[in-house]
């Protein structure tokens, strides 16, 4: 039990985290607010999630402070969500054309 | 005949040698109370039903037929006559982001043994909480009352909208209204010196499952509203 007495960290962390997810957030109201649309949108919208993501996990939940034990056991799972959002991504092109195809619509 | 010179034994290894002794030594793997492993464990496989959601939401889009209705303008308020898209949406963000923020605090005060600050932003959190659920409540009633959406159909457009909307956001609502609970049992506790003497790792543990909720807002506010 090395740190786990601990997780010292100084508050101005915390005001930067937040201060951050708060213009990153108002970053991705914008996208909408804009109406960005297609490709710039998606990966606008991808990038700002994956950055407040983070934040929040690295530094909010301690991540970046623990051993890596626990980061492999909390990352590895989640390899599998990304096969199954690739699987579903193809199933759901391939309902979309068999929809058109057979019910003409 | 030194048994100190274990440096397995410690959690001082850094990298990948280090992994292999948290979890080949004659010692506990994980470097923390089992109520925090736990709850990571819990919050882990929380994070497999919220993928699942969304990863169902993302088939049922993509195969839709029908036009998939616009989420900045089903989710738009009308102020003072101005238009505004997804209004109420990016308070709710600011809100609950806010709310991971003093939670974050309280978890910070709460080792340094401030029991005052510790629940009065405990209590801040549960409050901004509870203002997150009431706007849901508000928005949930807006789209049945006023835009007619229901799980099975809509007038705007693919029948499927309503009813990932339902279950999605009905899902957070609820792990929200239950942290609201969680928050404040914990922060009750923490008042009446409950935790002196046993250490303050419940606070941090309850901020997991706090920060957690907030994480998956942003996802669900990228995929569901913005997209």
């Amino acid at each position: 039990m090395s740190d786990t007495a601990g997780q010292q960290h100084p508050i101005g962390i915390y005001l930067k985290v937040w201060l951050l997810l708060f213009v990153f957030s108002t970053l991705s109201y914008l996208v909408d607010w804009y109406q960005l649309q297609g490709y710039l949108r998606w990966s606008l919208i991808l990038l700002f999630m994956f950055i407040k993501a983070g934040f929040i996990v690295a530094i909010f939940m301690h991540l970046s402070w623990e051993r890596l034990a626990l980061k492999y056991v909390l990352g590895l799972p989640i390899l599998a969500i990304c096969l199954l959002i690739l699987m579903m991504s193809i199933e759901g092109d391939y309902t979309y054309l068999t929809r058109h195809i057979f019910f003409d619509r | 005949m030194t048994i100190e010179t274990d440096k397995s034994s410690d959690y001082t290894q850094p990298g990948m040698g280090g992994m292999v002794a948290d979890w080949a030594a004659d010692k506990q793997t994980f470097d923390m109370p089992w109520g925090k492993l736990m709850m990571w464990i819990f919050l882990l496989s929380d994070t497999f039903i919220f993928s699942v959601f969304l990863t169902g939401y993302m088939n049922v889009r993509l195969s839709a037929t029908d036009p998939w209705p616009n989420p900045s303008e089903v989710f738009a308020l009308e102020v003072f006559g101005v238009h505004l898209p997804l209004l109420l949406i990016a308070i709710m963000t600011f809100v609950l982001i806010t709310s991971s923020g003093t939670m974050a605090m309280a978890v910070n005060y709460a080792y340094r043994g401030d029991r005052k600050k510790t629940v009065v932003l405990m209590s801040l959190t549960a409050l901004l909480g509870a203002a997150f659920v009431g706007m849901q409540a508000f928005e949930w009633t807006k789209l049945i009352v006023e835009e007619g959406v229901r799980p099975w159909g809509n007038p705007m457009g693919a029948a499927q909208f309503g009813s990932t909307f339902f279950m999605i956001t009905g899902f957070h609502g609820m792990h929200v209204t239950a942290g609201v609970i969680y928050l404040t049992v914990i922060a009750r506790r923490v008042a009446r010196g409950h935790y002196e003497g046993k250490g303050y790792d419940i606070v941090e543990i309850t901020g997991l499952y706090w920060h957690f909720v907030d994480l998956v807002w942003v996802f669900i506010f990228a995929f569901f509203y913005l997209w």
